[in-house]
């Protein structure tokens, strides 16, 4: 139980970054939701610049910056003014109550640290132990995506997604190669962008951003 | 010798915190008036409010039964006992080994049930309500409290506060991802085991969402006072318990004179910080609908329960 100072930083950002996922799966509003999530992707710049300085891996300095700017700025300010422009301020709907989504997230999180425990023994990154915390913010963002009806909060979800793979990459194998996480900033952004366009669009043919709705998009 | 040196700390703490206890409450009230931009009524206000109720004649309601009567001191003792287990100044206590955390807990719900059971014993409407409100409340703050105390327990191999505070406060300095939670977790515990403003008010009972205030809203005079004392050494009880899992640095150790005087200075530092904060959480959140409690308390419990997860995780 002697680890190294980076190490422990490390593992308390892993920490951290669990324990936000929980906050963004029980959040009911749609800013503070926006708040958290470019929160999420601090903590997560930090804890790679950590790997990043412990390791030496330059490239990871790159990927830790990419991170704060697209994630920590860009991704919320578009955010922020994609809600503005709709104005959707409300409360999130969840599909279930609260308690019970955060019961679900704690047996998510049981068994992704079941899962992660013996990956993580065979592998040597010093990272090692945050896999199971990395599967585990994965599986509670895609919980999220599940149990939201808003279109806003579901991409929220999914970026929060990207985060937590983001996170699993670094930590099992310090990182992905430099050509694969630009493709994949850049998808994020696009899809953003795009998602944001849809927004507007479904906004204007349902008059609402209920995904529910969608459903009813059958040929007859 | 020790022997010895342990009951004068015994008696010096026991005697100090009960003494401090009102202090505190009126330094929380005091920070409270200055962020709200008012000028307060100084931090001795507890102490002016208790000489006034003591020196009261008692009201009784005629239906009163003995029960009625006994609340306010059981409760002082349970509150009292409490305090003297936790290591605030010293860890060489002779009290201590009569009760480890579970113990402890138990301790809190022994006065839960009296000061309920007393609240419904005249009959009135608002005496049952707010009982009823204090059970949901404990039930779903108690395994929170104790998920929280076993992470701790996990990391120093010992369910006993004294062996804790030894155990972390001696040892390097190691970041433990797992107390993080574990102090999130039991800082909303806190709120809402000492009544204040997520749960309850505890400045107002003239509200219908009142809790703690509505079940001792038929005591009086010397009764009341001691309530009153009760509940400010149950807040100091909590946030030292708080101090000795979390922050366990300047507790003095067994025959440690020289470390008394450290630790007491220790002591109103953090209990100043800690009143500060707690003024400050009050300031900026508002009272949730009661429904919501158990959502507040059911993250409490979750938080407390992903602390011990990660600590198997992360620190095995």
């Amino acid at each position: 139980m002697n680890l190294p100072l980076s190490s422990q930083l490390i593992n308390l950002f892993a920490a951290l970054l669990l324990l936000l996922a929980f906050a963004m799966l029980t959040q009911r509003r749609i800013l503070s939701l926006i708040n958290l999530f470019a929160l999420q992707g601090f903590v997560l710049v930090l804890s790679t610049g950590i790997v990043a300085y412990s390791t030496n891996q330059s490239h990871l300095y790159y990927s830790s910056l990419l991170t704060l700017i697209l994630k920590v700025l860009l991704l919320p300010w578009i955010l922020h003014r994609l809600i503005r422009a709709l104005n959707v301020r409300w409360d999130v709907e969840p599909l279930i109550n609260i308690p019970a989504t955060m019961l679900i997230g704690i047996v998510l999180v049981i068994f992704a640290f079941n899962l992660a425990t013996p990956i993580s023994q065979i592998a040597g990154t010093i990272t090692k132990s945050t896999l199971g915390i990395a599967t585990a913010s994965i599986l509670l963002s895609f919980l999220m995506m599940i149990t939201r009806r808003k279109a806003v909060s579901q991409v929220i979800g999914f970026l929060a997604m990207e985060n937590g793979l983001f996170f699993a990459a670094t930590s099992a194998t310090y990182g992905m190669p430099m050509v694969v996480e630009l493709g994949i900033a850049l998808d994020v952004l696009v899809g953003t962008l795009i998602f944001g366009v849809f927004f507007f669009h479904i906004r204007e043919t349902f008059e609402s951003l209920d995904i529910h709705h969608l459903e009813k998009l059958k040929e007859r | 010798m020790n022997q010895a040196s342990g009951i004068v700390f015994q008696v010096l703490q026991s005697v100090l915190v009960v003494l401090i206890a009102p202090l505190m409450l009126g330094w929380v009230n005091q920070c409270r008036a200055w962020l709200q931009n008012k000028s307060g009524a100084g931090i001795w206000q507890p102490y002016k409010v208790l000489n006034k109720l003591f020196h009261k004649d008692a009201v009784l309601a005629h239906n009163a039964s003995p029960l009625f009567r006994a609340t306010p001191y059981v409760l002082f003792g349970c509150m009292w006992l409490a305090v003297g287990i936790v290591p605030v100044l010293a860890t060489d206590l002779p009290f201590a080994p009569a009760a480890d955390v579970i113990a402890l807990v138990g301790l809190f719900a022994l006065a839960r049930v009296f000061v309920s059971l007393a609240g419904m014993d005249i009959g009135t409407s608002f005496g049952t309500l707010g009982a009823r409100r204090e059970m949901m409340i404990g039930f779903l703050a108690e395994p929170a409290m104790l998920m929280t105390l076993f992470t701790a327990s996990l990391i120093s191999h010992s369910t006993s506060l004294v062996t804790i505070v030894e155990t972390l406060g001696q040892r390097e300095f190691v970041i433990y991802p797992s107390m993080a939670f574990a102090a999130v977790a039991f800082l909303m515990v806190l709120l809402a085991e000492n009544a204040r403003i997520p749960i309850d008010n505890p400045s107002t009972h003239l509200e219908l969402t009142m809790i703690h205030e509505a079940m001792i809203l038929e005591y009086s005079a010397r009764h009341l006072a001691l309530i009153e004392w009760a509940s400010s050494l149950k807040l100091t009880a909590y946030i030292t318990i708080g101090f000795a899992i979390f922050v366990p640095w300047g507790i003095a150790q067994a025959g440690d004179w020289i470390g008394l005087p450290i630790a007491l200075v220790a002591l109103v530092v953090k209990l100043a910080l800690a009143g500060a904060g707690l003024a400050l959480i009050e300031t900026v959140s508002a009272k949730m609908r009661i429904f919501r409690a158990p959502e507040f308390l059911g993250t409490a419990f979750l938080l407390a329960t992903l602390g011990m997860l990660t600590h198997f995780l992360l620190e095995q």
